[in-house]
């Protein structure tokens, strides 16, 4: 029985509410910044929330990048402040990392490296899953 | 109901809640015409948070809601200036809208 409880309370914080894909480059679309501005609602209501990123969207996590460059907000600035909203579960797929040959210079902290198989069950933990 | 902000003989863009338009505009003098058209008196206390507001928003590229300005500001100034009360008590609209407002920052996509 003692197990059964551990194992319950263990499994619970691992439940989160909301996970959002991350699939597309920075400032090539909206996506991204669509996705960071649901983040944050979500966010400032207390909701937790864990960002994946895969695909082209690994490249929202590379350093020395500026959107105001191209006449655009640099929305990647933002990602800083997650700390403030309590977004602190952050996962890039390292297969998506390695088939664009691309090194592990983030430029905020924090960031998991998971393989694929970690990626999908850390996926998994989440009651919804919005794909941006 | 849109009040025409003139400031050292120029017209300063807003919207239609008397946000400015373009941030880099702001100066101290223009914040307190802002707060002057709104019959509101700036303390202190008030720039204290309007500084950290802006000081937020060049850092991050975005105005802060009001728990992660709570947040942030705990960092800088201790518990008892980072609860809502006390910053409710300073902003009664609602310190992450009336304080970006006087620090010449968009409204806050994130209305709370």
């Amino acid at each position: 029985m003692t197990q059964k409880e551990q194992k319950s309370s263990g499994a619970s914080p691992q439940e989160s509410v909301l996970a959002i894909i991350n699939s597309k480059a920075p400032f090539s679309s909206s996506h991204g910044k669509d996705a960071l501005d649901v983040a944050l609602i979500f966010a400032s209501f207390e909701q937790k929330v864990s960002l994946f990123f895969q695909g082209d969207g690994v490249y929202q996590l590379m350093d020395k990048q500026d959107g105001s460059l191209l006449g655009m907000k640099d929305y990647l600035k933002t990602f800083s402040a997650f700390e403030f909203y309590d977004i602190e579960d952050i996962y890039v797929c390292q297969q998506s990392l390695v088939n664009r040959q691309l090194g592990e210079d983030f430029h905020i902290d924090n960031v998991q490296v998971l393989s694929s198989i970690e990626f999908g069950l850390a996926l998994n933990r989440h009651q919804h899953v919005l794909r941006f | 109901m849109a009040i025409v902000l003139i400031f050292q003989d120029k017209i300063i863009p807003t919207d239609k809640h008397g946000y400015l338009l373009d941030h880099l505009l702001w100066q101290r003098e223009l914040a307190l015409v802002m707060a002057n058209h709104d019959d509101f008196e700036l303390t202190d206390a008030h720039w204290e948070v309007i500084n950290f507001v802006r000081e937020f928003y060049l850092t991050y590229n975005t105005s802060p809601a009001i728990r992660a300005l709570t947040k942030a500001m705990k960092a800088e100034f201790g518990a008892e200036k980072a609860s809502s009360r006390y910053l409710y008590k300073l902003f009664p609209e609602g310190p992450a809208k009336q304080a970006t407002k006087y620090a010449g920052l968009p409204k806050p996509a994130r209305c709370i």
